[in-house]
């Protein structure tokens, strides 16, 4: 029998229903590779006790005859910007250490439901704030991924959801949950050879997401197919009174419906996607993406997107003026850090806590989010990049006239080294390219391992798809994991 | 505030004032040291951003919403509450069922 940790979701769950395992075996084995890790460091926190109590509430209730949820007995990682019950929560930032929430998000508490199990909490980038992670406070993620040149050169797992991204790839976890701004689902993904979906801005509720840029911000799967996946994100989806913005719409069951035949589909090819400078093999391998889904029943279509080039520039308005506004919250009165210095009063205590427990990248996005909002800037800035998202959803919108899915790269170029990026804040931000414009227009979107580069490093392709038509984004990311057959690993160095 | 004019085609900067400026809005203590290598950080960002302004978006209404969606009312009714405890659970410091913090009235 395969090993438990190379084992997926719909694998796990459909042992422990058959009774070929117990679930309690699987969060030991899983526990036990955790445990051993921890070179990764892709978890914040782990909860071997709360992966046990799950797995053995799943085999008393299989005992006992009960019906079994969607992810039962499956053991997954929790991106710790979701807040957990009791289990400390920091969004990897020093300013919310020790901070131990009294209630637990809504898409944890369903994949609580449905019978999933937490190893831990994993490492992001502070607020995931960031593309590499290596903006947490508590020390990078580190890749399982290295070149093959025979070096060890540390590289990112990308970001910000890059505990989750390394965690699954590493097989520490079969899936877990990240969240996706920017691109920050789908890049990690794609720097670690595994699958994540963003899907439609409304589907999986904000509710105990620690908030970043709440226009944007949108729970998923990251797991090592598009099937798990599926499962996974049937059991986050759902409407949820405690989230405005949350949609009220029905939840299909994506899973059942999951087929690669795309016969009749016509999968569009943004032009203005293929920018000047790009990586050579990214763009051979989005034309070859082009062809297997061609050769699963597609046809393709060139479309245009003619506001590509302002999304990011529109996005870095929208997300720090957000993201300001949003964590105005840290002020060291009612959780987190404090810092108090000798006779300072209370305003000098805000922005004391505030210098001390914010990193520089977040510190630097307050910062430009509280200066686009400020008076006399708030039209020229925010309104302006408001406009700019409505014409780039209009693009969006005109060219499903043409086409029912779009391809592109997830990221520009593979995973690159730790420490490589960091001196220059703007050429990290131009990583998230090809992955914002579908964050603005509140998309559903995935990336799915398509190859490896010639440094033996994974790249990733991605699907963008219509609002709330994630079964067509899956269908196509099926279609294309079908034909790529990817199966690389990473060599194990870290244990 | 110093500065140009915003999204407008102008050549946009903060000076190390205005940084300072922008700290002190965001409650964030910084020195002047930080202020000035933040200058040219947030510069380069802001002259990224500026680009924004070739776009042409007269008549165009900002994005208020990724997809339509309306504001639910719910009914008026308390549905939780009686939590002073666990509110106050991580609180710095609290007193008496209280928040605590310096004194803000001499």
């Amino acid at each position: 029998m395969t090993e438990f940790t190379d084992m997926g979701v719909a694998a796990i769950r459909d042992g422990v229903r058959d009774g070929d395992f117990k679930a309690v075996e699987v969060a030991e084995a899983f526990n036990a590779r955790v445990e051993k890790a921890g070179a990764l460091n892709a978890f914040l926190v782990t909860t071997p006790e709360r992966a046990i109590n799950a797995a053995e509430t799943v085999d008393k209730a299989r005992a006992d005859g009960g019906q079994l949820g969607s992810m039962a007995g499956v053991p997954i990682g929790m991106k710790d910007l979701f807040c957990t019950d009791g289990v400390e929560t920091t969004a990897a930032s020093d300013i919310l250490k020790g901070f131990h929430p009294p209630y637990e998000s809504t898409v944890s508490g369903k994949l609580w439901e449905a019978g999933a199990g937490m190893l831990g909490k994993l490492n992001l980038d502070q607020f995931a704030m960031g593309s590499s992670n290596e903006t947490s406070a508590f020390g990078n993620v580190v890749s399982p991924w290295r070149r093959n040149d025979g070096g060890d050169a540390k590289l990112s797992p990308g970001g910000s959801s890059g505990g989750s991204s390394a965690a699954v790839a590493a097989r520490l976890c079969p899936a877990a949950t990240g969240t996706d701004t920017g691109g920050s689902i789908r890049q990690p993904a794609a720097f670690t050879g595994i699958t994540g979906v963003k899907p439609t801005y409304g589907r999986c509720s904000r509710y105990g997401v620690v908030a970043f840029a709440s226009s944007l911000d949108q729970a998923g799967p990251m797991a090592r197919d598009v099937r798990d996946c599926a499962i996974m994100l049937g059991a986050m989806a759902g409407f949820d009174p405690r989230d405005s913005t949350s949609l009220n719409a029905p939840v299909p069951d994506w899973d059942a419906a999951l087929s690669g035949d795309l016969k009749g589909l016509r999968v569009g090819i943004p032009r203005e996607y293929r920018v000047d400078g790009m990586d050579g093999e990214i763009d051979g391998l989005w034309q070859e993406g082009a062809q297997r889904l061609k050769d699963a029943g597609a046809t393709i279509v060139d479309v245009s997107l003619p506001h590509t080039k302002y999304a990011l520039p529109a996005y870095y308005i929208v997300a720090p003026a957000e993201a300001s506004s949003n964590l105005a919250r840290y002020d060291g009165v009612r959780y987190g850090l404090r810092d108090l210095p000798e006779g300072a009063d209370l305003q000098e205590m805000y922005a004391a806590t505030r210098a001390a427990g914010f990193g520089a990248e977040v510190k630097r996005r307050i910062m430009i989010g509280t200066y686009v909002l400020s008076a006399g800037f708030y039209d020229a800035y925010y309104t302006q990049a408001s406009k700019v998202r409505t014409l780039i959803s209009r693009d969006f919108q005109t060219a499903w006239a043409d086409c029912d899915v779009i391809l592109a790269p997830t990221a520009p170029s593979a995973a690159f080294g730790l420490g490589e990026m960091v001196g220059d804040p703007l050429t990290m931000y131009l990583n998230d390219v090809f992955s914002v414009p579908a964050s603005l227009a509140g998309l559903p979107a995935s990336s799915v391992p398509a190859g490896l580069n010639k440094q033996g490093l994974p790249l990733g392709l991605q699907l963008i798809g219509k609002p709330l038509d994630e079964q067509t984004v899956l269908n196509a990311s099926l279609a294309l994991e079908q034909r790529s057959a990817f199966d690389a690993k990473p060599q194990e160095w870290w244990t | 505030m110093a500065g140009g004019a915003g999204v407008s085609g102008r050549a946009m900067s903060v000076d190390t004032q205005t940084v300072l400026k922008i700290a002190r809005l965001a409650r964030i203590a910084i020195s002047e040291d930080e202020a000035r290598a933040l200058e040219p950080e947030l510069n380069n960002i802001l002259g990224f951003v500026e680009q924004l302004g070739e776009v042409d978006t007269s008549g165009v209404e900002p994005m208020t919403a990724v997809i339509p969606n309306t504001l639910r009312l719910r009914e008026d009714a308390v549905t939780d509450g009686n939590k002073r405890a666990e509110v106050l659970a991580n609180a710095p410091v609290s007193e008496e069922g209280f928040f605590g913090v310096p004194k803000v009235i001499e």
